[in-house]
C-alpha cells in the first residue's frame, strides 16, 4: 500500500500559468474550495515568457475595431479550422478580462489618453494587443498570483500529477508528489482543471520553459479524454540562433510590430516576395507605407513581417535554404534601421522593447539599438490539445475540464500572436466558473485505491534499477532530435512514419530508466517520468501529421505542398485505443451559422 | 573552441552538504545553468536545480557563482574565469533543501501580509480608468520584478541577522512601493512598513540594488521613498503637533 498525504477540494486546477490561475480565482468567487498543483514555484509559468500581449477588441487605439474583426482575423488566421464558437467568445470577451486584470493591478503601458495602449501584430487587422513592455506574460501572472493568494485558494507548489483517477466515467482526483520532499500525494477532488500548457520540450529547439512536457495532454489522453488538432504545431518565426547555447529563445514579434524588418544575408527585405493571396489586399506593397503602418497611420496596410507566423517561418526557411541565409543559419532582424525614421531611436527601442535589448546584450553581446539580430524558427505552441465543450472548457470526460494551451479549438490550425494570452483569461475563467458549477452539483467521487498503488509502483520503479537503468536525459534529447529533424516545420510521410518508429524504441528504453540518489529533489527521477507524457504526446503528434495530407497553417508539407479542399472541413481526433494506441479519426468543423458567416464577409 | 573546466558544485543536504568538483567541457556561448544541467545530464542526474525559462524571465535558477548571488541561466561562461575552479552553490539566506535548491517558501508568507491592491472607483462609466503614462513609468520599473530573491539573499539584515520575522527584505519593499506609488490604489501602507515591516533596519548600503537582475534601482527608488513616507508621516513635526493638538 502506497504511503501518501491525502487533499480534498471540490475543484482541483493543475497548472499555475494565465489559465489555470485565472480559472482558479473564478472557482473560488464561485464558493467552492480549489487547490492549484503548479509544477514549478507560484509565478514563475511559462506565462512569463509571453511577450508581446493580449489581444482584445478594445478599440482604445483605432476605433475601428471591435468583435467583429477580431473574430474574423482569427478565424482567418486558424484558416477556418478553429471552433467558431469559442472564435466568438473569445473576440466578445478579451476586452472585459483584461479589463479585469487592471482593476487587480495590471499596469499596463497608456495611451496619451490614459486607455489601456494597444500595439500591432502578426494577422491582426488594427492595434489591438494591451501590453507591457515586451513584458506582458510577467504583468500578466503576477496579477493573477497577487490577487489570487488573497482568495483563499490553497496552492501546492513543486507538485507534479503523475495520473488522474477515475471513478466509472468520471474524473475524481489526481495523483501526484512533491518535488521537495519526494513523497506522493493523493487529490480528491470533484472537478479537474488541466491548465499545464504545451509540449514543447519534446523539439531540440524550442522557446518553451522547463515545464512544457505535454503534462496535461497525456493525463487527458490516458484518462480516456478525446484530443483535436496535434498536428498543428506553431513554429514562431523569430528565435533566437546564437549562441547556440541559447538557440530557440524567443524573440517577440513585438519587435517586427514596433517596425523591425526581416533582411537577408544580401539586405534584401524578402518578405514582399510572397504575399499569400488572402493577405494581398490588407497588405503594404512597399516599405514606406509599411512602416506607416507600424507608425500608427490609419490609411497605410501592415508590413508583410506581421503576416502570420506559419507563413513568416516558411519564408525564413526558403531563404535559408537556398542559401540566402545569414552566418548561423537563420536571418536578420533589424530594428536599428528605424534610426533613418526617428530621431531618438535607441532610447525608443529600449522603452518598447527592454527585455529584448536586455536580452541579446546579455546573451550574446549584440546591442540591437546599433545592430541586426540573428533569428531563425523555434518551436512555439502547439494549436492542439483536450478537445472541450466550448462554452464551459469540459473535456470528453465528465468532471474534466481544460483551459489554455493544453486545450484545442480557439486557433485552429494557426495561432495568431496575441490570442494566448486572451485565450487564458477567457477560457481559464469560462473553465472555473464551469468547474465549479460541476462540482456543486455532483458529490465526490470514489478513489480507486488499487490505481493509486500501481501508479505510485510505477513511479517508484527507477530507483529499483539504480544507476543501471538507461538515463533519462539521454532519452530526452534523443527524442528531441526525433521530433525537430522528422516532424519538424516542413514534414514529409515517411519522415513522420520513421518518427512514430524512433518514438516506439524510445518508450521502450524509457519504460527501463533509473534513478539513483534519494527521492527528494531529484532531477534524474523527474525527468524520467516526465518522459512517459513526453513520448506519449510526440507520437501522437507524428501520428496526426502523418494523417493530414495537406499542407494547413502549422502543419507544413513538403509532399503535400498545397491546401486541399477535402481536408478544409475536417479536424483529426485522436483518442486512446481499447489497447491502448492511438486512434484517429475525422471529425468535421461545425459550420457556422449565418450570421458569423457574414461577419466573415464583411472583413473579407 | 571547448575548454575544459572545474566545476565545483554544492551537493547533498543540510550539514552534510559539501563541495563536489565536476569536469566538463565548456563551448562559445554557454551560461553556467547550461554547464550544470550538462554536468546534470552525464554525471549527476540526481542532482538539485531550480529552473524553468533560462532566458532571465522567470527568476528560478538563483545562485551563488563565485560567491556572487546571480541567475544561472544570465551568467555567460565568458564572463568567468576558467582557469580556477567555478563555485556553484545555493542561496545561503533561506533554508537549504538539496544541492542547489533552497525553500523559498518564506517570501510567498511575507508576500501574503501586504495589504492588497486597492483602486479607486473607476474614472469612466465603462469601468476604466484614465491613467497617464508618465505617473506609472515609477511602478513598472517595480513590476519588472522577476522574484527571484537574489536581493533577499544578499540582504545582510537577513543573511547575517535573520531578521525574518520583523524584516521583509527589498523584495517586499519594491512590491509595497508599486502597490504606493500606484495612482490607482487607494490604501495605506506606512504604518506597516514602520510597525511590521522593519523599514527602519535597511541601513541603504545598497546590496540589493547590485544583484537585481532586472536592474530596479531597488535602494534609491523604492527604498529611499518609504522611508520619507514614514519619516513624513510619522515624525514630521507639523504632523506630530498636530496629532497631539487633534488626538488623531
Amino acid at each position: 500500500m502506497a504511503e501518501f498525504e491525502t487533499h480534498e477540494f471540490d475543484v482541483l486546477v493543475v497548472g499555475a500559468g494565465g489559465a489555470g490561475l485565472r480559472a482558479a480565482i473564478e472557482a473560488s468567487a464561485a464558493g467552492v474550495k480549489v487547490g492549484v498543483v503548479s509544477k514549478s514555484l507560484l509565478g514563475k509559468a511559462h506565462t512569463v515568457m509571453a511577450e508581446g500581449g493580449m489581444a482584445a477588441a478594445m478599440g482604445n487605439v483605432d476605433d475601428r475595431d471591435n468583435w467583429r474583426v477580431h473574430f474574423a482575423d482569427t478565424m482567418r488566421g486558424g484558416q477556418y479550422m478553429n471552433n467558431w464558437k469559442m472564435a466568438e467568445l473569445h473576440a466578445k470577451e478579451a476586452p472585459d478580462r483584461v479589463r479585469e486584470l487592471e482593476a487587480w493591478g495590471a499596469v499596463f503601458d497608456r495611451t496619451r489618453d490614459g486607455r489601456i495602449l494597444q500595439r500591432n501584430f502578426g494577422g491582426h487587422r488594427y492595434p489591438r494587443l494591451a501590453h507591457v513592455g515586451d513584458r506582458t506574460g510577467l504583468e500578466m501572472i503576477r496579477t493573477l498570483q497577487d490577487h489570487g493568494i488573497h482568495k483563499g485558494i490553497d496552492f501546492l507548489m513543486e507538485t507534479t500529477i503523475l495520473t488522474l483517477l477515475k471513478d466509472g466515467n468520471r474524473v475524481v482526483g489526481a495523483f501526484g508528489y512533491d518535488r521537495e520532499r519526494g513523497r506522493f500525494r493523493l487529490f480528491k477532488a470533484k472537478a479537474v482543471v488541466l491548465a499545464t500548457g504545451g509540449i514543447g520540450r519534446m523539439y531540440q529547439i524550442t522557446s518553451n520553459s522547463w515545464e512544457y512536457t505535454a503534462d496535461g495532454h497525456a493525463l487527458a489522453f490516458n484518462a480516456g479524454a478525446a484530443l483535436l488538432d496535434m498536428e498543428f504545431v506553431q513554429f514562431h518565426p523569430t528565435g533566437m540562433i546564437w549562441p547556440p547555447s541559447v538557440r530557440g529563445i524567443l524573440v517577440t514579434e513585438g519587435v517586427r510590430g514596433e517596425g523591425g524588418v526581416l533582411k537577408n544575408k544580401e539586405g534584401k527585405r524578402f518578405m514582399f516576395d510572397d504575399i499569400p493571396e488572402n493577405y494581398r489586399s490588407s497588405t503594404a506593397d512597399n516599405p514606406d507605407e509599411g512602416w506607416r503602418y507600424t507608425q500608427g497611420d490609419k490609411s497605410a496596410r501592415r508590413p508583410p513581417e506581421l503576416l502570420t507566423r506559419d507563413h513568416v517561418a516558411r519564408c525564413i526557411r526558403r531563404e535559408v535554404k537556398e542559401g540566402r541565409g545569414s552566418p548561423h543559419g537563420g536571418v536578420f532582424l533589424d530594428i536599428a534601421w528605424i534610426k533613418e525614421r526617428i530621431s531618438n531611436a535607441p532610447e525608443h527601442i529600449k522603452k518598447k522593447l527592454p527585455s529584448m535589448y536586455h536580452q541579446f546584450k546579455q546573451l550574446a553581446d549584440i546591442d540591437i539599438t546599433k545592430e541586426p539580430m540573428e533569428i531563425g524558427p523555434t518551436m512555439h505552441y502547439v494549436m492542439g490539445g483536450v478537445l472541450v465543450d466550448a462554452e464551459t472548457q469540459m473535456s470528453t470526460v465528465p468532471g474534466l475540464f481544460a483551459a489554455g494551451e493544453c486545450s484545442a479549438g480557439l486557433h485552429g490550425a494557426n495561432r495568431l500572436g496575441g490570442n494566448s494570452l486572451s485565450d487564458l483569461l477567457v477560457f481559464g475563467q469560462r473553465a472555473g466558473e464551469f468547474a465549479a458549477k460541476y462540482a456543486k452539483e455532483n458529490l465526490a467521487g470514489t478513489i480507486d485505491t488499487a490505481e493509486v498503488d500501481w501508479a505510485a509502483k510505477k513511479a517508484l520503479e527507477p530507483f529499483d534499477r539504480g544507476a543501471t537503468g538507461g538515463n533519462p536525459f539521454a532519452i530526452q534529447y534523443e527524442l528531441q532530435t526525433t521530433m525537430q529533424n522528422l516532424v519538424g516545420i516542413v514534414r514529409l510521410q515517411e519522415e513522420m512514419e520513421k518518427a512514430v518508429e524512433e518514438i516506439a524504441a524510445l518508450k521502450k528504453r524509457a519504460a527501463k530508466v533509473g534513478a539513483f540518489g534519494n527521492r527528494e529533489y531529484n532531477g534524474g527521477w523527474h525527468a524520467g517520468l516526465d518522459l512517459g507524457n513526453l513520448l506519449t504526446m510526440a507520437e501522437v503528434v507524428a501520428i496526426a501529421g502523418a494523417e493530414r495530407k495537406e499542407s494547413r497553417g502549422g502543419h507544413f508539407r513538403d509532399d503535400y505542398p498545397n491546401k486541399d479542399p477535402k481536408w478544409a472541413g475536417l479536424n483529426i481526433r485522436i483518442d486512446r485505443a481499447a489497447d491502448g494506441g492511438v486512434k484517429v479519426t475525422h471529425v468535421p468543423v461545425a459550420e457556422m451559422p449565418p450570421e458569423l458567416k457574414q461577419v466573415i464577409e464583411e472583413n473579407k | 573552441m571547448a575548454t575544459t573546466a572545474t566545476f565545483r558544485i554544492w551537493r547533498g543536504e543540510g550539514a552534510s552538504g559539501k563541495f563536489v568538483d565536476y569536469k566538463t567541457e565548456v563551448e562559445e556561448g554557454m551560461v553556467v545553468l547550461d554547464v550544470v544541467h550538462r554536468i546534470q545530464a552525464t554525471q549527476a542526474n540526481d542532482m538539485a536545480v531550480r529552473w524553468n525559462c533560462k532566458a532571465g524571465k522567470c527568476g528560478s535558477c538563483s545562485a551563488e557563482i563565485n560567491g556572487n548571488p546571480r541567475l544561472m541561466c544570465m551568467t555567460r561562461m565568458s564572463q568567468i574565469n576558467v582557469n580556477e575552479p567555478v563555485t556553484v552553490e545555493p542561496m545561503r539566506t533561506f533554508p537549504h533543501v538539496k544541492d542547489l535548491v533552497t525553500n523559498v517558501a518564506w517570501n510567498y508568507r511575507v508576500k501574503m501580509k501586504i495589504k492588497k491592491f486597492t483602486p479607486r472607483k473607476p474614472d469612466a462609466p465603462d469601468g476604466t480608468w484614465r491613467v497617464q503614462q508618465s505617473d506609472i513609468d515609477r511602478v513598472q520599473e517595480f513590476r519588472k520584478c522577476i522574484e527571484c530573491f537574489l536581493c533577499q539573499d544578499v540582504c545582510h539584515v537577513l543573511r547575517d541577522h535573520n531578521l525574518h520575522e520583523e524584516f521583509i527584505g527589498p523584495r517586499f519593499f519594491v512590491y509595497t512601493a508599486a502597490l504606493e506609488m500606484n495612482p490607482l490604489d487607494t490604501e495605506s501602507r506606512t504604518k506597516d512598513l514602520r510597525e511590521n515591516d522593519g523599514i527602519g533596519y535597511c541601513n541603504i548600503t545598497k546590496c540589493c540594488t547590485k544583484v537585481c537582475p532586472e536592474e530596479i534601482k531597488i535602494t534609491d527608488n523604492a527604498i529611499i521613498p518609504l522611508k520619507e513616507r514614514v519619516v513624513d508621516e510619522f515624525f514630521d513635526p507639523l504632523t506630530m503637533l498636530f496629532r497631539k493638538v487633534s488626538g488623531k
